[in-house]
Parts: structure tokens; C-alpha cells; sequence
């Protein structure tokens, strides 16, 4: 069976499961469409928030990044898990507690404050918004590369695929489709670091194999990586950093508390049915994606020194331009792989050196999508990868999609402007803003403005910056008051902004060209990427003064975070 | 009565409080001194054929975060019981 049927038919059996739990899970209350009714199990939960949080960036592009900035890449690997420290002790259990559905309504009512509750929906809408564009992106690509159909095909089956689950179901139809499309992209990712490590290390275990010696000689793994990557001029590989120490101190801080303060994952903690389940919730979300986590450093240097004793044999001359793989030629044509001859001797010459280099472009996201065909791995497990992919995208993009959605119908419509629509009412406003907002998801992928490149450094900038330190002063001081929260998300989100702005151009997935022109007009040599935890600081900041020079919030607010301190005593509102 | 109530809310957020610091710190020395600022320090010490500055960056950070979330998860547990002010 040819690759192209092979593919239809693994992404289409995955399609089929996701449809088929659209029909079974159908959400019949509000309950159920904001929060899956409230009674999801922690392991549940754990594995519904990992595919929630694991995207498109996670899975097809991560990898690629570590792969190119060898030790420089562990900012992301500790900033995307690292949050979910601080989100199990400083917010999930407190949020749980607090028992409504949406994270702008906690802001609304601890500050006793419409208006807070509007900026921390404009701060939601457009921190979601900007994710979500990847996620479609993602879709698009992936459908256009292993199915061969356009980009926009691609585009409407995936949207019309979370349509069904996510407008009929809502919460409850997603988490259950996200628990499969773990499944999915989990095997689809640990299935090829397998046999790439079993191949190259005889260790069946990337983590191990990744620290072990390559099958046959006394040489480690790492040891023969950095030897090949430095002979061709590049940095070693695995001490190699981006930018300087505080850089990547400030950026890894900066990812923490953006994954923290991100609201799809949040409202995720919102559907187990205990705040001792919120918890532990957390831990074994962690533990879902520490799995995919531990296993990208792995495939990330193997693919690597696959990469480069491919095009340069150990003890051999460069590969000849026409005896190139097939891999190689298939990537060419997506252009993502490009061969300039410069020296005209038909080989192919790849060095850190730019000027006789001939790989004029290796795109870092051909590090996971290729590895599989690199490593000689059959077709099955190609047409997996791509369903793991469209797994990781869809499952992103339809969490992003109902945070948007019940910002829209739960905290706008029911809680600012039609206070007086009862539940049916509500439940059928929050599927046409689903409706809407995956139709808007759709329109961006299609027509990608010209700041998306930059968007999902600009969703963590906007959550680290305004929503995390609101939520956490809301919980971690009574004294935080309506003024003092306001005046600090304006500022927080403000500050980002403007320094994100002031660099545009500078893209989150950059080339690794960019390293090396460090403008030398950033704020301490910050990259804007890495601003958030700034933002977060001026938020912090800024609050406590406000909120010292202004008086103290109402006795009621005070119960109210006494109250959601401690996991007894009732949940104060569950609408049913 | 009620004060009593009170007295064993604020007892029962401290020692929350000084947990959270505790394991904080754990996460603050596994990702930022041991991955980050101590990193090359570290790389001179092997752990098999990782550098252990190396290790920690790319995985011992994150096997760190997974078993401080647990811990946490358990001994809150505990003092919710200890307190009386579980669910």
C-alpha cells in the first residue's frame, strides 16, 4: 500500500474516532458545555489538559528548534513544563474552589468590577486569537504536505472536523476528544524516537538513549554530536546558548508564568470534581507531557547527527547532489529544503559557514516531520506522524477555541450586557460563538495577518503580563483591590506590548540566522519573546502601589478569598 | 467559635505557605541554578554520556517538576485532613 493511502486511511480512522465521541458526548447544559458537567476524573483531566496545551509548536516544531540551538533549546523545554508547578500551588486549586466557569469571571467578581472583567476578556480574546492562528496554520500544512490537497482544503476539513465536536459538545465533547487525541499524538511521537534510538544506541528508551554510547562504539551519543557539529564550524551542541544567561533566565521565567496564565489550560482544572482533583490533576497532566517533553531533546540531537552523517559520511567525502534520498527530494518540493550548488562540484556541502554553506535552508520543522523517512522507518509510521500533528493542532485549537467562546457568551453577553438570558438561552448563544469563533479561526488561517508569525510569543507575553498576576494577588492578597488590579493589567499588558512592537519583525520561530544580530537597543540584551515576566513585574508592582494609595476592597471580597483558600465548604455557585 | 474557625484557617494557610516556599525553591534550583546559571559548572561532571548541567536543562528539571506537583498534591492532602478542611 502506497504512503498517500496509507495516510488517508490512519487520518481518516482518527477522524472517525473524533466524530463518533462528537455524538456520543453531546452537552445539554450550560454546565456541561463550560466545564464538561464538573465530574471529569484527574487522570482524565491530566490527559485531556496535556493534548489541550501540546500544539502544533510542540510537536512538529520543538524538536526542530532544539535540534538547530542544541543546549539553547531548553528554554522551551523548561518553560513549557515548568508552569504547571506554578499553576498547581498558586492557582488551579484556589480557581477550582472558587467552582465557576470561566477565568474572567473570578477576575470579575474578586474585584468586584465589570470592567476588570472586560480587560481580562479583551486580554483572553486576543491571547487565544493569535494562538489559534498556528494551530490552523498547523492544520493546513500538515494536510498539505502528507495528503497532498491545498491549504485551504486542509483548512475546512480541519475546522469543519472541530465543528462537529466542539459546537455539539462543548467542554464535554472536547475533553473527550482531546483524551484520544493524546492517545494519538503520544504514540505518533514516541513510535519513531524508538526505533531511531533502538537503531542508533540499541536503548529502546529515547531518555536513555540519548545519554547512552552509539551501538558498536565506545563513543556517547552527545560526545559524537558535538564532534560532527563542530568539524563543520557550527556551536557544540550541548553547550551551545542563545543569547546571553539572562536572556535565557528572563525568557524561561517568562514561558513559566505564561503557561500558567494561559486560560485554555486554566478552565481545563475547572472540570474535575475536587480541589484535592485539581491538584493532583496537574500532576498528571505534567506527567502526560513530560512524556512528549523528555522525548524531544531525543529526537532532536538523533535526528541531527542523522541529518548530518547523511549528507557527510564519517570518514567519507559529501554526498552527491543526485544520489540524494527520497526524503530529500520530497522536502524540496514543499521548499522547507533547499540546495544551492556554490561551489559547483555536484556534492553537498553543509557547514555552519555561510558564505560556501550550500544548505541554504533547513527548516526547523523538518526535524520531526522528515525523521521517521531519515531514519529508514516504514510507511506506516510516516502516515502516524501525521496524524499525530493534525492530533496536536486540533486538539489545541478547539480549547483555545471554547475559551474564546464562553469569554463571548458566559462573561460578555450573560455577564455584561444581557444579565436577564436564562440557561437555554446562554447554552445557545455559546454554540454560535463557537460557531463564530472557529469561522474567525478559519478566516485568520486562511488570510494570516502580518503579526501572526510573532503570535504565540505574544499569547505568553499576554498572559504572563496581565492574567497570571491578576489571578495570583486575587488569591494571594486580600489587601488587592478593583483599582490596583486594573491599573496593573493595563500596565503589565502595555509595557509587553510596546516592547514587542518596538522589535516587530523579529519572529518567535525565527531562523537560526537572527542569532547573530543581536540589536543592541534591547532593554538588558531581552529579546521581546522573552518580555512577559517583565510585563508581569510592572503589573505586580504597579498594583501594590495603586492599591496601597486606594482603599481596601469590601469585607465581602475578603470572605470570599478566605473562603477560597480552604477546599471545605460548598462550592459557592454551580448553576444547574 | 468562630475565632477558633479563624485561628485554624490562618495556621492551616501558613503552613501551606511554607510548603509552597519549600518546593519552590526545589524548583527554583533544578531549572534556574542547576539549567541555567550554574549550567557550565555542572558540565564538567558526567552522568553517563550527559553533561550534567546538560542533563538537568533537557531533563532532569522536568522528571523535578512532575515529582514536586506530587509531593505537593500529597502532603496538601494531608493538611487538609490535619486541619479538618477537606472536602
Amino acid at each position: 500500500m502506497g504512503l498517500q493511502t496509507l495516510t488517508f486511511l490512519v487520518v481518516g480512522f482518527t477522524f472517525a474516532i473524533y466524530i463518533g465521541i462528537a455524538f456520543w458526548a453531546r452537552a445539554s447544559t450550560t454546565s456541561e458545555f463550560y466545564i464538561a458537567g464538573g465530574g471529569i476524573h484527574p487522570i482524565a483531566n491530566g490527559m485531556a489538559t496535556a493534548a489541550d496545551w501540546m500544539s502544533a509548536a510542540s510537536f512538529i516544531s520543538m524538536a526542530g528548534l532544539i535540534a538547530f540551538f542544541g543546549y539553547g533549546g531548553s528554554v522551551f523545554l523548561m518553560g513549557w513544563t515548568g508552569g504547571y508547578v506554578l499553576l498547581a500551588m498558586l492557582l488551579a486549586p484556589y480557581l477550582r474552589k472558587y467552582g465557576k466557569f470561566t477565568v474572567p469571571e473570578f477576575i470579575g467578581d474578586r474585584y468586584y468590577s465589570k470592567a476588570a472583567r472586560i480587560v481580562a476578556v479583551i486580554c483572553l480574546i486576543v491571547a487565544s486569537v493569535t494562538y489559534v492562528i498556528g494551530q490552523m496554520k498547523g492544520i493546513g500544512v500538515a494536510f498539505s504536505r502528507f495528503l497532498e490537497v491545498s491549504y485551504e482544503m486542509g483548512l475546512v476539513v480541519g475546522m469543519g472536523i472541530v465543528f462537529i465536536y466542539a459546537v455539539v459538545g462543548g467542554m464535554k465533547g472536547i475533553t473527550y476528544t482531546q483524551i484520544a487525541q493524546y492517545c494519538v499524538l503520544i504514540f505518533a511521537y514516541t513510535i519513531p524516537a524508538v526505533f531511531i534510538s533502538l537503531n542508533l544506541t540499541g536503548n529502546p528508551i529515547p531518555q536513555l538513549g540519548l545519554g547512552s554510547m552509539l551501538t558498536g562504539t565506545e563513543t556517547y551519543m552527545l560526545d559524537r554530536l558535538d564532534q560532527v557539529v563542530t568539524e563543520l564550524g557550527f556551536a557544540e551542541y550541548t553547550t551551545s546558548a542563545r543569547l546571553n544567561t539572562l536572556n535565557t533566565f528572563v525568557y524561561t521565567l517568562s514561558l513559566m508564568i505564561g503557561t500558567a496564565g494561559l486560560p485554555h489550560v486554566i478552565i481545563r482544572f475547572f472540570t474535575v470534581s475536587k480541589v484535592s482533583d485539581a491538584r493532583l490533576s496537574a500532576g498528571w497532566a505534567l506527567i502526560f507531557i513530560t512524556i512528549l517533553y523528555t522525548t524531544a531533546p531525543a529526537v532532536a540531537a538523533m535526528a541531527r547527527l542523522n541529518l548530518h552523517e547523511t549528507i557527510h559520511p564519517s570518514g567519507g567525502q559529501n554526498l552527491v547532489y543526485d544520489e540524494r534520498p527520497n526524503w530529500f527530494r520530497n522536502w524540496e518540493k514543499t521548499g522547507l529544503l533547499t540546495f544551492e550548488d556554490k561551489n559547483g562540484d555536484g556534492r553537498i556541502n553543509y557547514v555552519a559557514d555561510k558564505t560556501v554553506n550550500e544548505m541554504v535552508k533547513v527548516d526547523n520543522d523538518i526535524m520531526v516531520l522528515a525523521n521517521p523517512e531519515i531514519a529508514h522507518l516504514p510507511n506506516w509510521v510516516i502516515a502516524l506522524v501525521a496524524a499525530g500533528g493534525l492530533a496536536a493542532a486540533l486538539s489545541t485549537a478547539a480549547g483555545l477555541l471554547l475559551a474564546i467562546a464562553s469569554a463571548i457568551s458566559h462573561d460578555l453577553l450573560k455577564g455584561v450586557f444581557r444579565p436577564d438570558i436564562n440557561e437555554k438561552q446562554e447554552l445557545l448563544a455559546s454554540r454560535v460563538a463557537m460557531a463564530g469563533a472557529i469561522g474567525l479561526a478559519g478566516y485568520l488561517g486562511y488570510n494570516p495577518p502580518d503579526f501572526a508569525a510573532g503570535t504565540v510569543a505574544l499569547a505568553f507575553g499576554l498572559a504572563a503580563s496581565s492574567i497570571f498576576p491578576a489571578l495570583m494577588m486575587g488569591i494571594f492578597s486580600k489587601r488587592m483591590n478593583r483599582e490596583g488590579a486594573i491599573a496593573g493589567m493595563i500596565a503589565g499588558i502595555s509595557v509587553t506590548l510596546l516592547y514587542v512592537f518596538q522589535h516587530k519583525g523579529i519572529m518567535f520561530v525565527a531562523s537560526t540566522s537572527y542569532m547573530g544580530d543581536m540589536p543592541p537597543n534591547w532593554f538588558f540584551g531581552i529579546e521581546p519573546n522573552a518580555f512577559g515576566a517583565v510585563g508581569a513585574v510592572v503589573n505586580f508592582v504597579i498594583a501594590y502601589v495603586v492599591s496601597m494609595m486606594t482603599k481596601a476592597p469590601p469585607e465581602h471580597i475578603q470572605h470570599l478569598v478566605e473562603d477560597i483558600r480552604v477546599p471545605a465548604g460548598a462550592a459557592i455557585a454551580h448553576s444547574h | 467559635m468562630a475565632d477558633i474557625n479563624q485561628e485554624n484557617r490562618t495556621a492551616y494557610w501558613k503552613a501551606n505557605l511554607r510548603l509552597m516556599m519549600i518546593l519552590l525553591s526545589v524548583w527554583f534550583v533544578i531549572s534556574y541554578l542547576c539549567g541555567i546559571v550554574f549550567v557550565q559548572e555542572l558540565n564538567t561532571i558526567r552522568l553517563g554520556g550527559y553533561k550534567l548541567g546538560f542533563w538537568f536543562a533537557q531533563q532532569g528539571s522536568m522528571y523535578g517538576f512532575v515529582a514536586i506537583i506530587f509531593i505537593y498534591a500529597r502532603r496538601m492532602a494531608v493538611l487538609d485532613r490535619k486541619f479538618g478542611l477537606h472536602e
